[in-house]
């Protein structure tokens, strides 16, 4: 993982990867909301420290692997 | 890089101050080839690559990047394994006929280009793609090819390439993705094909045209390219102009002239203009009478709200909806989609839908349905696809305020109405 010098790791989604299965909204609703279709909004905001535990839980959850905290 | 960075020689392509540069309209022949613009000089890649950065020479194929830049950072990436040069042929704006035009015209400035940019970046390959089911210029290549393989020197052996003909599959990442033997689809960047593309080296993707700019500048200089055009966008570019001209076509400008010095050399306008759809099926539309007085370059073109895309315009007659017309390429758009991508996949052919909705039947409830799906699709795709499609109809919603209001408040088109008035017994109302 790599720190970003703008203060903590950030999510990123592989829209590619992602199908939309919607776990990490249910594990991480704090940072991430859905779209229209069900697809998360991954901003660019850093993840803050008090966030991480659920930011780890929701990459975790991704059946497709598409994303990631870096 | 040194002295001998530029050393103009002037040739015939620069005896009268508006003659063509890329577009000479010599033969095809090799030997023709020659005798118009001289031999391959015998620059090294750094002075090749130096004389491409003093002449600000910026990518043709649409994102107007400063191609020594770029030429400078594949080179500083090679390692053992060395780097691959791209030539991108696939014309992927189907209002554009540029790439075609010059490949068809002049195929050995295309492959000098390309021969020196894979010297300048230490390129042992290169590939040429080009659409597999444009037969013309398959041939006019391999035959090129084969000239070149008894008359020259061997450098890089230069590979013609095939690719689908479909909106997406030449962006640099579906090249290089399908040259890797996968799907003709964009990959999710980065990394970008400069630091890591083609067998995983360092790859320059670069659009035809570029390289054969950058064929000219290697043999005339940096001065001799910057005499045209102005000192934010030197050289001359090449542009199609289409719609509502009275000569369509393709034309070598220099940067810098305005949209009504653009209009005059198609001809000047077939009728009244609304609109001129800027930079092709990826670009926006500008009002006619700011586009006259708009400097057609990327900049100037940027200021203006626009973007020069890939030199596509497309006049728009002020008795054709505009709405209508950026619905049906909207559904073109969302048509052509990889499919990869669920905000692209879903969002586009909403939109579509919506525009339709609005220019076909009308009402709030469509119009406000665009508003609100743009910033669900922007900037959420792999590649930029659907963030050319979401510009344009940005575009058309910023452009047309009053067709908007019309529609929306289900009053007739204004430029319906235009067309009725012009010829009622053309009008849809009126029937024959």
């Amino acid at each position: 993982m790599t720190q970003d010098q703008s203060g903590g790791p950030r999510l990123r989604l592989n829209p590619i990867a992602c199908d939309a299965h919607g776990l990490c909204l249910q594990a991480f609703p704090e940072m991430l909301r859905p779209d229209p279709w069900g697809y998360p909004i991954v901003t660019d905001a850093p993840v803050p420290p008090h966030l991480l535990a659920h930011a780890r839980r929701a990459v975790a959850a991704c059946p497709t692997l598409a994303l990631k905290l870096e | 890089m040194t002295s001998t960075a530029d050393d103009a020689r002037p040739t015939a392509a620069d005896t009268a101050p508006n003659a063509p540069r890329l577009l000479l309209g010599h033969g095809r022949a090799l030997t023709e080839h020659v005798s118009a613009h001289g031999p391959l000089p015998a620059l090294t890649g750094p002075e090749i690559i130096a004389r491409t950065e003093q002449a600000g020479l910026t990518g043709r194929g649409g994102a107007a990047f400063p191609t020594g830049r770029k030429l400078a950072a594949v080179a500083r990436g090679a390692g053992r394994k060395g780097t691959v040069v791209v030539a991108n042929g696939c014309e992927g704006e189907p209002a554009s006929a540029k790439d075609r035009t010059l490949i068809l015209n002049a195929p050995h400035l295309v492959l000098d280009g390309v021969q020196l940019a894979a010297r300048a970046v230490g390129a042992r390959q290169a590939h040429l793609c080009v659409h597999e089911d444009e037969h013309d210029i398959r041939n006019t290549l391999t035959a090129a090819l084969a000239e070149r393989a008894t008359a020259l020197p061997a450098e890089a052996p230069i590979t013609l390439t095939l690719v689908p003909h479909r909106y997406v599959a030449s962006e640099e990442s579906a090249l290089v993705r399908a040259l890797n033997g996968g799907p003709s689809l964009p990959a999710h960047t980065p990394p970008r094909p400069f630091e890591r593309g083609v067998g995983g080296r360092p790859t320059l993707v670069d659009n035809v045209e570029t390289l054969a700019h950058l064929a000219l500048i290697a043999r005339h200089g940096s001065a001799w390219f910057r005499a045209r055009g102005t000192a934010t966008a030197p050289g001359t570019t090449l542009v199609t102009i289409g719609g509502a001209v009275r000569n369509p076509g393709v034309y070598e400008i220099p940067l810098g002239i305005t949209g009504a010095d653009l209009l005059a050399l198609a001809g000047g306008a077939g009728a009244p203009l609304q609109a001129m759809l800027c930079g092709g099926y990826f670009g926006s539309w500008l009002p006619a009478d700011t586009f006259a007085g708009t400097e057609i370059s990327a900049p100037g073109l940027a200021a203006a709200g626009s973007a020069i895309g890939a030199g596509v315009f497309v006049a728009l007659p002020r008795t054709s909806c505009a709405l209508a017309e950026t619905a049906k390429i909207a559904a073109y758009l969302a048509g052509q989609s990889a499919r990869q991508c669920g905000p692209c996949l879903h969002g586009l052919p909403a939109l579509a839908k919506a525009l339709r909705e609005l220019a076909a039947s009308g009402g709030t409830r469509p119009a406000h349905n665009l508003q609100a799906l743009m910033p669900y699709i922007e900037r959420r795709g792999a590649c930029r696809h659907p963030d050319g499609a979401t510009r344009l109809i940005a575009s058309a919603l910023r452009a047309f305020p009053e067709e908007v209001r019309a529609h929306a408040d289900r009053k007739r088109c204004p430029a319906v109405h235009r067309a009725e008035q012009r010829d009622p017994h053309q009008g849809r109302r009126y029937g024959t």
